[in-house]
């Protein structure tokens, strides 16, 4: 046990960190935007649309659900090239981002559209809302409010699960991390770093989600 | 150029799930037992235990289960301590499912009503008394359905050990992917495989939350 930490020369690798910061940040904003809007999207077919549409989203959630981030990653990045849908890291990862966070939203929100009582679909039809008013106006604002902390841990968990990205070398803090740490042999203080930024990420992203909660739905925050 | 039949990718694929099997097993089962400490410690009177334990899932919960991994495969080396893959990989996800085990756990503890802890003390029943034939009785039957539900994710965990070179299902999925050159067949069925292990234990988890529910109305 004569292991000298040192953690100063990590500065000199600033610029390959900050970078990484950027990307897992980038991936983590498109993957939270696009991904909910995904999720409500399914949400939608799976409590309220059309029959022969529930299957196929039913598929896809569960298939989702049940396999491993690195496993659909390693499918679309290298799988996907052999249907002629070839990508790039950055995009494979975003892709990938999008549909697990999509699956795993989508069953969020449809428990908080369930958990809408009857009557308020019928208020809605009876003040002369079409069925998408009334979903738009009267279910899904109140839904997402209700489930909004779930959702918030969710999208930490597939921030921290983006960690993985580096393995089809999408240059994130991950991969800043093994990057640092092929050049230096110093593996232990990259890691910690790096762990120690995913941490104060994850705080500050609870922090962030948070706030928006309060910024589109102020009733709960005048609560 | 040898051809790779379906049937030659899968039975390689599926010699390699055993490790994923035993890994989970390990995993969880340790989990188990570590989560049951964290348990004790986050609902202990005494102050530090609670801070423990807290800081503990907070650490645990708040970093990516890669980066726990590494420093669990690269860091200890460092030391000098020689760490087999199997070893890391055990270790970083047995510490990793201890700390989600211990905060489900504890939310289906602090589930029973506070008069049940109430009563069993007028009963004069020691804190430990307290916990085994009072509270813990109850708090497992609303635990099963979320602790197996857990189970996916550990299962789903052990893909991660592939990156630090432990072979199983993943690391068999790119070993063979190099071989055969077809990787939309090969990361198919590595999906396919995991979708078998996995979905039967959502799929009872969802009934057992069901039959739960029924079992609170009737009362």
């Amino acid at each position: 046990m004569n292991y000298q930490f040192e953690f100063g020369w990590l500065f000199q690798y600033y610029p390959q960190i900050v970078k990484g910061i950027a990307i897992t940040i980038e991936l983590i904003a498109v993957g939270a935007v696009a991904g909910i809007l995904l999720g409500i999207v399914c949400a939608w077919v799976r409590a309220l649309g059309p029959a022969w549409l529930k299957p196929v989203v039913a598929g896809y959630v569960e298939l989702i659900r049940n396999t491993p981030f690195l496993i659909q990653l390693f499918f679309i990045f290298f799988g996907l090239p052999s249907l002629g849908l070839q990508l790039n890291e950055l995009q494979a990862a975003n892709l990938a981002m999008v549909v697990n966070l999509g699956a795993y939203s989508s069953e969020i929100i449809r428990a908080g559209i369930q958990a809408t009582p009857r009557g308020q679909f019928e208020a809605g039809a009876s003040l002369a809302m079409s069925p998408f008013e009334t979903f738009r106006h009267v279910v899904l604002v109140p839904s997402l409010e209700r489930i909004w902390p779930a959702l918030s841990s969710q999208v930490v968990i597939v921030m921290l699960g983006s960690a993985v990205v580096s393995q089809i070398a999408a240059e994130d803090l991950t991969f800043a991390a093994n990057f640092i740490q092929s050049r230096t042999f110093r593996a232990f203080e990259a890691y910690i770093v790096s762990t120690a930024v995913y941490l104060v990420l994850a705080i500050l992203l609870r922090q962030v989600l948070t706030m928006v909660g309060w910024v589109i739905f102020p009733r709960r925050a005048a609560r | 150029m040898i051809e790779f039949t379906i049937w030659d990718i899968l039975r390689n694929l599926l010699l390699a799930t055993r490790w994923t099997v035993v890994l989970s097993l390990v995993s969880f089962a340790g989990g188990g037992v570590v989560g049951l400490v964290l348990l004790f410690l986050r609902i202990s009177k005494r102050k530090w235990a609670r801070g423990f334990a807290k800081y503990y899932i907070e650490l645990f919960q708040g970093t990516p289960l890669l980066m726990q991994l590494f420093i669990a495969f690269f860091g200890l080396g460092l030391f000098g301590i020689d760490v087999p893959a199997w070893l890391a990989a055990g270790l970083a996800l047995i510490l990793w499912s201890a700390a989600f085990l211990g905060e489900i756990w504890r939310g289906c503890v602090e589930a029973i009503a506070k008069g049940q802890w109430e009563a069993s003390a007028s009963l004069g029943m020691g804190r430990l008394q307290q916990m085994r034939y009072v509270i813990l009785p109850q708090a497992m039957r609303i635990a099963v359905p979320p602790t197996v539900g857990f189970s996916v994710q550990v299962i789903k965990g052990t893909a991660l050990t592939s990156i630090i070179g432990f072979v199983e299902l993943s690391k068999a999925g790119t070993v063979v992917t190099n071989a055969t050159f077809q990787p939309f067949t090969v990361y198919g069925l590595v999906a396919l495989i995991y979708f078998a292990l996995c979905w039967p234990l959502s799929k009872s988890s969802q009934i057992l939350e069901r039959k739960l529910n029924v079992a609170h109305r009737n009362h």
